[in-house]
Parts: structure tokens; C-alpha cells; sequence
């Protein structure tokens, strides 16, 4: 199975040649195009890596390729080596699969743009290190990753460096990916102190020597997993936009909207759920981690969720809808439904890239509006994009027999079995508030009156390469939930859960450590499943009502509820909040104590008074660099007589 | 006469082709620039791939005098890889300055054989012709540029320090002759390792010597003064060629000498290590302290090699083959980025000491776009900082330090490290964050970009595929 290690090489050739190459080949079609085959290539490679996979026996299906060692020395060793099993292939198929839609999809968002092969490099760079990320078989390397999406992270959030945009404190596309850039640093320092005081707990960062050993090396329970656990969570939480990091995604939507479908929704954002999952061993020994993460999880899927019935920007919608959504999805984690964790993580990638990309066809069939209360009656221009965000719509509200509703129930189950009710209760308000919001969006956008400039802006339909890449997701997001049917459904229909059978060997072993729950709760589960559901169509029911007829019912209703209306407008003020305890005070610290003191007159001292040591001994050497050769010649002499003595004296003793 | 002749292979293809063919061509044939040129980088490709092929072949020839196979044929290698790319370099370089002549090259080459002979040396008299084949090429390939006073005056500096640095090189070749009765490293080695010499003090100090002469050529403190002003006096290609590959064949023969005057065995190794430790510490502090006050870069360069020079020394003082690996690795990535470093400057340099200064680089990202991240890789890589060629030699250095004890000359490395960073990114910042200070033409570097091309390229390379390239060095032991 080396061939497998071609998978992460593909895009980065891709990469090198349109960096180097793109300016001269002029070229979109071209760039565009050779941009998504790479991706393409990585994407069919991994179908014939899973295919291997498959055929071969259950228990034997994590096969590690060595790629070269890196550097070995000592007790120090790194090996760049790729991880695949169940569940790195799975996302794998995730990121290139997807990836590559949206590959194709930008070749039209982004047609006439002066820096199209600069975004492509950008894209395929992101694509390599989202690979090595979830490749990796050790952390050091998904680190790399880890950092290197960061970093495509920030440049492509800033792509477009000149442009204005709107948000708390920020005037400047620059400054939104400058706060991601920041907030995710936050979260990295965690990673990097896990990553140490695993390196001194194990002597290794391979996964699957500390996923083997870490129940003999730690104590179950223990203040050491624990800290770990929550130092790689404070990483989780900042990739993840989790509370209390999550404040950069809703910014992050700076960038070109492509990305945001790429990066920001379907991928890079569920690197904390890959992280944990990953290493479900650690945080299955850790229950106050465990509950760290459900509590974290559940509290941003609600308050996010609510954020997003009152922004106005499609996009910002979207963006709170997928913090939201994360949210549900470290629930399921905390609780100990990995499984469904991660199913959701796939279903959520394939709706939420679909919303996406149709708000970024909606944003370029109206030349760069994105204010929904300046859209409406789209429905008639933009017929395809209607249809699958209307898709899109249904799947992410849980709709039953989409593919939202399995997921979404499923964490929702076993948040009730393994949780609480009230982890149920908050969690089923949630996805009432995911109905609603997203319904809004779709009448908003789509229904009602017009309410743009007919004169200046002629709305139209998205080409084919951004209309395609639209219809595969919406197939995907009807379809692509029967893969993860609940048992208490496919019980009947005899159709196996086939996602928890095919990931079930990666998480044995954190499944074992958990406190079992059990019994059988077959008929509690159809009643909230249908709870659920009616929840979920309320939600669509109530938003119809509102913004059926235009704005006046919604206006009404904001004006009757100023206050939760602009609490909700500002997003909680968190960004308020976070600016006047946090970033200010630590402003004035470092400008009136850690500048004005400290760094003037402690460290400026120390740094001017060595650099004038330094100064002063080279001002005295270059004066015995005369420049005559005699003088030379003489201090070799003395040095020689300094030299042997240094030698034969203690000799002679 | 016992004579090897596949394993001498390449030792014999290189003196021939200087000694009979190339000499008959400059003799007979005008106008042959160009054909010697051709002709000269012929022979290096052949005397490097001779050398590959060989270098599983492991003994000695010439009634065992020369040593075959192994750690010389990979120094082989590296001494005609850097004189190819040397001299892909000196030909515009030479053509721009109007003194492209034909012996230029043979000198190179005669060199490259010099450099070879030090590799391959089991014998101390072969060692001293070794080296002086090399200096004597480098004495005249300094003043190569005839009428201009400070290429003239580099090249006499050198003679004349050379010579009195040689005088010790033969006082301490004939000490350890007296004190032992061979001149066969071998045999040296035999009487130290069993303290059988009758003469131990007279032993030390032939060591001693031995010491100083090879500390010259790769100039360590306190007999590096002449290097700064060589290396600035002389063509900067020249500069380029004898502080890289120059100091490789030193650390070559250093390697192979102290082997074997430093067995573990032996009394006097801890002394001697201990010296060698000390002139570590203080080169590469006074190095890189003197670095920082210069204002012309190729002076900076100049005493930044006297630096990379002590960071090497570690290695020795290291004694075992963690240190000599070690060694290998960062000479290797020194050469190629050290190289490539000057021949940037090179390029960018016009007649008449021209865009030497440190404020003439300002805004290059601007106008020489390609030029200036070439330059900014060396830089980083120089200053040691991952993931280029430097950082693993500096690492790989200090951990076989540390782990033969010496963890205060570790220290020192590290904090005269921390300076040298001062002044390496101190030219990235002027060369990216400033703006050109007056009217510059368009350079264009020729043939020398085939050498930028692969000194960058090795010196990310080697930092990219360290470990595979030390398992391979592995081989070559």
C-alpha cells in the first residue's frame, strides 16, 4: 500500500507548479484545471486506499506507510509516516472529495479575479497540509498540519488584502485573518504543551504507541490525562471555533466564499474532532475532560445557534450555523458517541459545503451583496441554486431520511443515554434554532419581494462549473446519511449502521474505557427522535410565518424585543467583552508595564548594554586587525607559545 | 611498489589530466579559454563520478602512503562538486572584470588535486604536499586579479602568513617523526595509542604544531587574522572556492590526523582537547562578535566563516565518530551555502569594490527578486535555523559535543549562534524591509545560476532528508 503516500503528494506538486507556473501560464482554465486534478488524483488514490482497506480482514486495518525518517538522533526521532485506517481514510475521502468540488467550483467563483493562480497555490497548499493533518502517525506531524492549514488559513482569509470588512474592531479583510492567525495561536500553545508532556510521559508522539500504552503509562482519571486532555482540547477548541476561541470563524468569512466552504465548514474546522477522535484512548480516561468537552460542546451549539437567527450577512449565518453545528459535534464526543461524532462531521461537510458555495453563488449572481435583507425573489433567477439550497435547508434542519437527521439524531440519542435529559433538552432547542435560522435565510434569499436596485443590480444564474459541483453535494446530502442509519431504523429495514461497524476497531479501546451504558431504549428513542423532528419542522413553521410576507412581522417582533434582538445582533457582545477584559487590559499591560518598563528600561537596557559589549569587543578587534602583516604573524607566534603550554605543562607535572 | 590502481582511479585521472593533457592544450592551442573551460569541467565530473565508483573500494596504495576508498572519496566528491560549481560561477564573474584567462582554471583544478591528496593522506609527508598544492593554487588564484592593488596584496598576505604557518606544519610533522619514528598515520597511531613514544613531551608539541598549521588553513583563532583580509582582497569567486572547499580539505585532514594523535588511549588527548576546545569557543565568539561591526559583506561573510570554523572545531574536540559525522554533515551544508552566499555577492559586486556594502542590498526583494530569497536562504540556513542544512549541522554538532562533555563549549556555541543571528537577519531585513537607496542596473548571473541553483537546492535538501543523508554518510565511513 505505499502508493498510499502519493495521496498528500499530489496536491503539493499541484501547489509548487501553480506557484511557480501560474503567473506564466496565463491561463485560468489551465490553472484552475490543474489545480483540481491534483485534487482529483489524491481523491482517486484514496477510493483505491479504501478499497485496500476494505479488503482486508477488520481487525487489520491500520496500515502505517513509511515515507523517511526525518531526523534520528539520539532519543529524538521523527519519521514523516502516514496513518491510514479507518478513520484517517474517511476523512480523507472528506477532504479531497469535497475538496475537489470545490476545486472546480472556484475555477467560476473566481473567474476574472487578478490573483487567481495565487488562490489556487493557496488552495492546494491547504489541501497538502489538511492531508498531512489527518494522515500524520505521529502528532508532531499533524502538528505541521495543524499548523500549515493555519497558515493557508490566514493567507486565504486574507486573500483579498485590499478589501474592506466589517466586524468588531476590524476594518480590514488583514486584520479578520490576523485575528484568526491570533486566536488560533491560543489554541496551538495548548497542542504544543500536550505534545510535550506526552513526549515526557511516553519517549514517542506516535499514535498508535500512545494509544496502545497510554492505559499502562497513565492513571485513568488521573491529574496528568486530564491535563493533557484539556491542553489538546484548548487546541480542539481554537481550530474548532469553540467557545471560548471561537470568536474568529464569523470573521474569518473575510476570506473568498469558496474558502469558507473549503475551510471554514467542511474541513479544516473539525480538526479538533479528528484530534479527539484520534486520540479517544486520552480522553476516554479522563472523565472531567469528557465533560469539559460536552458542556463546551453543547453550550456553543446553543449560543451559536441563536447568534444566528439575527445576523443579516448570508454568509455570518452560515458561519454561526457552523460553530453551532461543531458544537453538536463535540457533544457527541464528550458524551462518548465518537461514532456519531464523526458521521456528523461527514454529513455537516457535505450540507454545509452545499450551503456555502450556494450563498457564494447567490453572492456572485448578485455582485457581491451579501446583506439578506437586500436580496428576496431570487427563486426566479437562480433556479438551480434555489433547488439545492433548498436542499441544503432541509438536510441541516434534520428533515427525516436526510442525511442531517441521522447524524443529528444520533448525538442527540446518545447525549440523552450518556448524558442527561436536559443535555437532550438543550441540545433539541438548538436544532429548533438551526430550523429556523436557516429557513429565514432561504425565504429571505430566495422568496417574498424584491427588495434590491433593479436598475443597477440584474441577478443571474452561476455557470456550470459552479452549478455542478452544487447538484453532486445536494445528492450527497439526501444520500449520504444512509450510511450511518440508527440502529433503531435500520433494525427494521435490515440495514446495517455502516459507518459505526467500519469505525468501530478505531475506537474499541476508548469505547471500553467508558462507563458502559446500556439497556434497551429502542421505543425512548423513536419518541425523541420524533420530539426532535417536530421540533425541527416547527422551527421551519415559525420561520415561514415571520418572513413569508417580507420584513414587517420580523421588524415587529425585533422591535417588541429590542433587548434579545441586539444582544443577539452583537453576538452576545462577546467580542465586546473579550476586548475590554482581555485584549485591552493586556494592551494597556504591554504598552504602560511590559513596553514603558520593562521593555525600555529592563530588556532595551540589557539589549543595548550587550549590543555595546558587543560593539566595543569588535571595535577592540578590529583593532588588532591592523591590516599589517608582521602583527599577524606575531599573535600567531604568541598563540602558538600559548597553545603548547596549554598542552606540555600539565604533562610535565 | 604496491599500487592500486582501481582504487587510485581517481587520483590518477585528475594528475593526468593537469599534468600531461591540460598542460599540452594550454600550450599548443590559442584562443582556448573556452576549450580548457570544457575541458577542466570534464575532468571534474569524471574525477567525481571515478571517486563514487571506487569508493567501496577500501585499502591503501603507493606502498600505502595514500589511503583509498571510504570518508576520502566522499570529500572527493565534495572537493570537485564545489570546484565545478566554482568555476561555473568564475566564468562571468571573470569576463565582467576583463581577466578571464585560461590558467584560472588549472589553478582551480591543481587545487581540487591538492584538496584530494589531503583527503586521501596516510602519510604525513603526503598531507604536507597535499596542502601545499592547495595553498600555493590559492596564493596565485588570490592575486588573480593582476592590476588590482588589493588582490595583489591579499595574495602576498597569504604567501607570506602561509609560509610561516607551513614552517610549523614540517617543525611538527618532524617532532612526531622523532618521537615516534614514522611518518605512517598507522604507525603513529599504534605508538601513541600504546604510550610507547619515548619522547612524550616532544610528541605533545609536534601535535601542537600540527594543530596550529591545519587551524591556519581553516582559520581558527588566534591565526584566522589573515583571512578577513584574503577573503575581501581577493576575486570573490576565488573567496567563494578557497573558504568552502579550501576549509573542507582542512577539516579532511583534521579529521583523519587527530584520529590519529588523539586516541582515547592516549595521555595527552584530554589536553589536547581541551586546547582545541578553548580555540573553538574563542573563534567562533570572536567571529561572529566581529561580524556584527562590519559594514561590507564580504568582510561580514569572511568573519562568518571563521565562526562556521570554530562551530566545526567541535567536532574534533568531540573525538569519536558522532564528532567526524558530524563534521561531514556541516562542512558539507557550510560548503554549499557559504558558496552560494559569496557568489550572490559575487553577482551583484561591479568593479572597483561596488555594491559591497551592507546598505547597497537595501530593497534587493524589490528589484532582484529571485537573487535576494536565494540570499535570504543562505542567510537562515547560515544563521541555523530550521528547517535548512544549517540547523541540522549546528544540532548535530552540539549533541556530539554535549555528549562527549563538553556542554560549557556547547554554551558558547549557542550564544555566539544567538549573534551571528544578529547580523545574518540583519541583511535579510535591510534586503526586505527597506527601500533601494539609489539607481541600480539589472544584474544577470549566467552560468552562476547553475550554481545558485544547486546550492540552494542542497541546502534545503539536506535539512529536508537529514537522516537519509547521514545514514548514507554512514556508508562512506
Amino acid at each position: 500500500m505505499n502508493y498510499a503516500a502519493l495521496i498528500p503528494l499530489f496536491p503539493l506538486i499541484g501547489f509548487v507548479i501553480v506557484a511557480f507556473f501560474g503567473k506564466r501560464l496565463k491561463n485560468e482554465k489551465l490553472i484552475g484545471g490543474i489545480a483540481s486534478t491534483a485534487i482529483l488524483a489524491s481523491f482517486v488514490t484514496a477510493v483505491m486506499v479504501f478499497v485496500g482497506l476494505t479488503n482486508r480482514p477488520e481487525d487489520d486495518r491500520s496500515v502505517i506507510v513509511h515515507v523517511y525518517s526525518w531526523i534520528a538522533t539520539g532519543s529524538f526521532s521523527v519519521d514523516v509516516a502516514y496513518q491510514f485506517d479507518q478513520l484517517s481514510i474517511l476523512f480523507t475521502l472528506i477532504i479531497t472529495g469535497i475538496g475537489f468540488l470545490i476545486h472546480v467550483y472556484s475555477i467560476g467563483y473566481m473567474h476574472g479575479d487578478a490573483g487567481f493562480p495565487r488562490f489556487f497555490a493557496y488552495l492546494n497548499l491547504f489541501v497538502f497540509m489538511m492531508l498531512n493533518l489527518v494522515l500524520a502517525s505521529n502528532f508532531l506531524l499533524t502538528f505541521l498540519g495543524w499548523e500549515g492549514v493555519g497558515l493557508a488559513s490566514y493567507l486565504l482569509i486574507g486573500f483579498w488584502y485590499d478589501r474592506k470588512f466589517e466586524g468588531t474592531r476590524i476594518t480590514w479583510t488583514g486584520d479578520a485573518a490576523m485575528k484568526a492567525f491570533v486566536v488560533n495561536r491560543i489554541g496551538d500553545f495548548g497542542v504544543l504543551l500536550a505534545m510535550f508532556m506526552l513526549f515526557n510521559q511516553f519517549g514517542t508522539l506516535d499514535y498508535a504507541t500512545i494509544n496502545a500504552q497510554a492505559p499502562g503509562v497513565l492513571t485513568a482519571g488521573g491529574t496528568a490525562v486530564t491535563l493533557i486532555t484539556l491542553l489538546l482540547f484548548l487546541g480542539c477548541a481554537g481550530k474548532s471555533a469553540q467557545i471560548p476561541l471561537g470568536v474568529w470563524l464569523p470573521d474569518a468569512m473575510a476570506g473568498p466564499t469558496p474558502v469558507s466552504a473549503l475551510i471554514h465548514a467542511a474541513t479544516m474546522v473539525t480538526s479538533g474532532i479528528f484530534l479527539i477522535a484520534r486520540t479517544n484512548v486520552l480522553f476516554a480516561m479522563s472523565p472531567t475532560t469528557m465533560a469539559v468537552v460536552t458542556g463546551v460542546g453543547i453550550t456553543t451549539a446553543l449560543i451559536a445557534g441563536t447568534i444566528g437567527i439575527a445576523q443579516r450577512d448570508i454568509k455570518k449565518v452560515l458561519a454561526y450555523s457552523t460553530v453551532s453545528q461543531l458544537g453538536f459535534m463535540f457533544a457527541a464526543l464528550g458524551v462518548g458517541a465518537f461514532t456519531a461524532g464523526v458521521f456528523h462531521v461527514m454529513t455537516h461537510a457535505f450540507f454545509k459545503a452545499l450551503l456555502f458555495l450556494g450563498a457564494g453563488s447567490v453572492i456572485h449572481g448578485m455582485h457581491h451583496e451579501q446583506d439578506i435583507m437586500k436580496m428576496g425573489g431570487l427563486r426566479k433567477y437562480m433556479p438551480i441554486t434555489y433547488r439545492t439550497f433548498f436542499i441544503g435547508t432541509l438536510a441541516i434542519s434534520g428533515i427525516p431520511f436526510l442525511s442531517g437527521f441521522f447524524s443529528k439524531d444520533e448525538i442527540l440519542w446518545f447525549a440523552f443515554l450518556n448524558g442527561s435529559p436536559v443535555l437532550w433538552g438543550i441540545g433539541a432547542v438548538a436544532a429548533f434554532t438551526t430550523a429556523f435560522y436557516m429557513w429565514r435565510v432561504l425565504s429571505l434569499t430566495f422568496n417574498g419581494t424584491e427588495r434590491f436596485d433593479h436598475h443597477h443590480l440584474h441577478p443571474h444564474e452561476s455557470p456550470a462549473t459552479m452549478t455542478i459541483p452544487l447538484i453532486v453535494l445536494a445528492v450527497l446530502s439526501v444520500f449520504g446519511g444512509l450510511l450511518g442509519v440508527p440502529h433503531v431504523i435500520g433494525h427494521a429495514l435490515h440495514f446495517p449502521n455502516l459507518l459505526e461497524h467500519w469505525l468501530e476497531p478505531v475506537f474499541a479501546t476508548g469505547m471500553s474505557m467508558l462507563t458502559a451504558h446500556g439497556g434497551d431504549h429502542t421505543s425512548t428513542e423513536v419518541i425523541l427522535m420524533t420530539a426532535s423532528t417536530v421540533l425541527a419542522i416547527l422551527g421551519i413553521l415559525l420561520a415561514r410565518r415571520i418572513y413569508a410576507n417580507g420584513l414587517e412581522t420580523a421588524s415587529g417582533i425585533a422591535a417588541r424585543f429590542t433587548g434579545v434582538y441586539q444582544l443577539l445582533l452583537n453576538k452576545y457582545y462577546v467580542d465586546e467583552v473579550y476586548q475590554m477584559f482581555i485584549a485591552g487590559p493586556i494592551l494597556a499591560l504591554s504598552r504602560d508595564a511590559m513596553w514603558k518598563i520593562v521593555d525600555v528600561i529592563v530588556i532595551d537596557g540589557a539589549v543595548n548594554g550587550s549590543a555595546r559589549i558587543v560593539g566595543a569587543s569588535a571595535t577592540a578587534l578590529r583593532k588588532i586587525q591592523s591590516g599589517v602583516a608582521q602583527n599577524y604573524a606575531l599573535i600567531m607566534m604568541a598563540g602558538i607559545v600559548v597553545l603548547v603550554a596549554m598542552v606540555v605543562i600539565p604533562m610535565l607535572r | 611498489m604496491h599500487i592500486d590502481f582501481f582504487g587510485s582511479l581517481p587520483l590518477l585521472v585528475i594528475w593526468l589530466a593537469l599534468g600531461a593533457i591540460g598542460i599540452a592544450i594550454q600550450a599548443f592551442v590559442r584562443n582556448n579559454t573556452r576549450l580548457v573551460f570544457g575541458y577542466y569541467s570534464g575532468t571534474l565530473v569524471i574525477t567525481a563520478l571515478l571517486a563514487l565508483i571506487t569508493s567501496a573500494h577500501k585499502g591503501t596504495t603507493f606502498g600505502g602512503m595514500i589511503s583509498i576508498g571510504g570518508f576520502a572519496n566522499y570529500f572527493d566528491v565534495l572537493f570537485c562538486g564545489a570546484g565545478l560549481l566554482a568555476m561555473f560561477a568564475a566564468r562571468p564573474y571573470l569576463q565582467r572584470e576583463n581577466s578571464e584567462l585560461d590558467e584560472f582554471y588549472t589553478m582551480l583544478v591543481s587545487a581540487v588535486s591538492g584538496m584530494m591528496l589531503m583527503a586521501h593522506a596516510n602519510n604525513l609527508l603526503v598531507l604536507f604536499v597535499g596542502i601545499e598544492l592547495m595553498s600555493i593554487s590559492f596564493y596565485i588564484m588570490a592575486g588573480f586579479l593582476r592590476t588590482n592593488i588589493r588582490s595583489i596584496e591579499a595574495a602576498l598576505k597569504y604567501f607570506l602568513l602561509g609560509a610561516f604557518a607551513t614552517g610549523f606544519l614540517v617543525y611538527g610533522m618532524s617532532l612526531i617523526y622523532g618521537a615516534t619514528g614514522s611518518l605512517q598515520y598507522d604507525v603513529i597511531a599504534s605508538v601513541i595509542g600504546e604510550n610507547r613514544s619515548q619522547f612524550p613531551t616532544l610528541l605533545a608539541i609536534g601535535a601542537v604544531f600540527l594543530a596550529v598549521a591545519l587551524s591556519f588553513k581553516i582559520a581558527a583563532f588566534p591565526f584566522h587574522q589573515w583571512a578577513p583580509d584574503v577573503y575581501e582582497g581577493s576575486p570573490t569567486v576565488v573567496t567563494a572556492f578557497m573558504s568552502t572547499a579550501g576549509k573542507a580539505a582542512a577539516f579532511s585532514a583534521f579529521i583523519a590526523v587527530f584520529a590519529v594523535l588523539m586516541p582515547a588511549s592516549s595521555l595527552m588527548t584530554p589536553q589536547l582537547q581541551l586546547m582545541l576546545a578553548a580555540v573553538a569557543a574563542i573563534t567562533m565568539l570572536v567571529g561572529n562578535v566581529t561580524a556584527v561591526a562590519q559594514t561590507n559583506v564580504k568582510r561580514m561573510l569572511a568573519y562568518s566563516s571563521i565562526a562556521h570554523a570554530g562551530y566545526l572545531l567541535m567536532g574534533i574536540v568531540a573525538n569519536g565518530e558522532a564528532g567526524y559525522s558530524a563534521i561531514t554533515f556541516y562542512v558539507t551544508s557550510y560548503t554549499f551555502m557559504q558558496l552560494g552566499a559569496f557568489v550572490v555577492v559575487g553577482i551583484l559586486e561591479r568593479g572597483n569594490e561596488e555594491n559591497l556594502q551592507i546598505d547597497d542590498y537595501a530593497g534587493l526583494a524589490k528589484r532582484e527578486p529571485v537573487l535576494a530569497f536565494i540570499m535570504a536562504v543562505f542567510m537562515f540556513s547560515l544563521a541555523g535555523i530550521p528547517p535548512f542544512a544549517g540547523f541540522f549541522g549546528k544540532y548535530l554538532l552540539f549533541v556530539a559535543a554535549i555528549e562527549s562533555g563538553y556542554t560549557w563549549l556547547t554554551i558558547v556555541a549557542v550564544v555566539s549562534s544567538v549573534v551571528s543571528a544578529y547580523f545574518y537577519l540583519g541583511l535579510v531585513v535591510k534586503m526586505y524591509f527597506t527601500e533601494p537607496h539609489k539607481e541600480h542596473s539589472h544584474v544577470s548571473p549566467g552560468l552562476a545560476g547553475i550554481t545558485l541553483f544547486v546550492t540552494v537546492a542542497v541546502s534545503i535538501v539536506l535539512g529536508l532528508f537529514t537522516s537519509q543523508l547521514l545514514s548514507i554518510f554512514g556508508t562512506w565511513w
